[in-house]
């Protein structure tokens, strides 16, 4: 991962030709809420950025508004260069090519496991049904979930869904993958099973925005964590740096909460 | 006391044939008809979601009888529209359909938009995710799962139907009500029989429909 820039300096100068998502002085509202506050966040091609912070400090909606889930007020959204469309086919190509991954997994509960990762494919993509069952069937082997192919969403163990959900979406092969909390709905003997999919998509070199609290997580496979508080990104640092020596306040005080647990 | 139906002067079979024709056609018609209402309802489009929104507020809250009469008078009689001509016979029946369209349509949308409400948002927002279009959100992920819970409510709205086709009556197209009246007036010995005879036809007719579509919602219950 040479040439990843990972300190707040770099940041400041022109976006660096490499970058793949590039958010500049973004503002949203949620009627009078102000969740995001002129952000300026550019991913490298590669990069792992966790996002961290205190609850409603906009880091989903941050991540939902790289794939358009979320409408922006103002500021500009680039990804691999080109500005998200705001409607219609464009904006569907451009989602196909970002892939998402939620809390709460949203499997499609009426199809079975493998009609999940193969949908994107046949109905986005294009591929026909030979190459896509395949590839479906390496992606679910790839995540362990190979033997759960014909079940439903609904029988599998919340573990198991999450991986299916990161399946479905890598089908897509995709450019950019978000993860929203992608740990915090399992029980704790499921998260690593989840985490070490994603650590393993880290080091093969998928690019990554994670908001997670994890920090095992954040320690071993982030470039970068970016540290949000009331809608602005207050601090940005390589994962070391911001666990042991946080610059600001705010992340201090939100630190010795999180780690006090 | 049944014995005026053996005289051959009614056709009660052909009345509720054509009952039957009536309903079967304007059941298509609206299913297809709601469909499209309810698409243009959760559309992203202002423009479609406004027009839905007061077709179906204007629509459902006017008396059926005002519309059929206003297809019937309004298109056939004062603008000369009257879907392919035909005779007068003909035409009556097209637009009592037209009108039977237009108004159980309004309570097709809102069956299946209720039906929508009940997929959880994340369910459209993965598909979306997906770069799947709108138009593939809905008839791939969102409906699909609506329909579980829309078979109930579509069963009452279809049923509710059958028996609104009777309106037909008046702009005189010859189904069951009206061939009911025209006994009423003529056998009043019989009224009784009368009134029951057509109850009991309606019955026959409904009663499957609730039947079928129950079934239906036990076999895609289990699925899940
Ligand atoms: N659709 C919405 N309409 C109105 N307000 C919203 C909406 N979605 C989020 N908000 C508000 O925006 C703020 C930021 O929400 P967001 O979900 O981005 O926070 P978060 O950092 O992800 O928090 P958490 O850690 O709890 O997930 C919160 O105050 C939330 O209540
Ligand atoms: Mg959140």
């Amino acid at each position: 991962m040479s040439g990843v820039s990972v300190t707040k300096d770099a940041q400041d100068a022109a976006p660096a030709a490499d970058d793949l998502v590039v958010l500049s002085n973004v503002n949203k509202h949620f009627g009078a809420l102000h969740v995001l506050q002129d952000i300026d966040l550019s991913i490298a091609r590669g990069e792992v950025v966790v996002v961290i912070g205190p609850s409603g400090s906009g880091k989903s909606t941050l991540c939902r508004t790289i794939n358009r889930l979320e409408t922006i007020d103002s500021g500009t959204i680039t990804v691999d260069g080109k500005e998200l469309p705001s409607e219609g086919r464009e904006l569907a190509r451009l989602r196909a090519d970002v892939g998402m991954v939620f809390q709460s997994f949203n499997l499609f509960a009426h199809k079975t496991v493998l009609q999940n990762v193969m949908l994107g494919q046949l109905k986005v993509r294009k591929t026909d049904s030979a190459a896509a069952l395949e590839k479906a069937k390496s992606l679910l082997d790839r995540v362990g979930v190979g033997s759960q192919a014909d079940k439903y969403p609904a029988q599998l163990s919340g573990g198991q869904q999450q991986r299916v959900a990161i399946a479905r979406a890598l089908a897509m092969d995709p450019k950019v993958m978000l993860f929203d909390e992608p740990t915090s709905a399992l029980d704790p003997e499921m998260i690593n099973e989840v985490l070490e999919v994603m650590q393993q998509l880290a080091r093969e070199g998928m690019t990554m925005v994670v908001v997670t609290h994890e920090m095992g997580f954040a320690r071993s496979a982030a470039n970068r964590v970016v540290f949000m508080a009331d809608g602005k990104i207050v601090e940005e640092a390589a994962p070391e740096q911001f666990f042991s020596n946080p610059r600001s306040d705010r992340a201090k005080d939100f630190l010795s909460k999180i780690l006090h647990h | 006391m049944f014995d005026f139906l053996d005289s051959g002067q009614y056709d009660v079979l052909g009345a509720f044939w054509v009952t039957v024709q009536l309903t079967l056609y304007s059941a298509v018609g609206s299913l297809i008809w709601g469909l499209m209402l309810a698409g243009m309802r959760v559309s992203p489009v202002p423009l479609m979601r406004a027009f839905g929104t007061s077709y179906v507020n204007i629509v459902r809250n006017t008396p059926l009888t005002l519309l059929v009469l206003g297809c019937s008078l309004g298109l056939d009689q004062t603008l000369g529209i009257s879907l392919a001509g035909g005779t007068s016979k003909e035409i009556g029946f097209r637009l009592a359909i037209l009108g039977l369209i237009a108004y159980t349509g309004t309570f097709v949308c809102e069956a299946l938009r209720s039906g929508i409400n009940t997929v959880p948002v994340g369910q459209a927002e993965a598909a979306r995710a997906l770069g799947l279009s709108f138009f593939q959100v809905l008839t791939l992920i969102v409906l699909p799962q609506a329909f579980r819970a829309v078979i109930a409510p579509l069963a009452n709205v279809l049923i509710a139907l059958t028996k609104n086709t009777t309106v037909a009556a008046t702009i005189g197209v010859a189904e069951a009500a009206l061939l009911m009246k025209e006994m009423l007036e003529n056998e009043s010995d019989a009224l009784f029989a009368v009134f029951a005879g057509f109850a009991f036809g309606f019955v026959l007719l409904t009663l499957p429909t609730g039947l079928l579509l129950g079934w239906v919602a036990k076999r895609v219950a289990v699925k899940r």
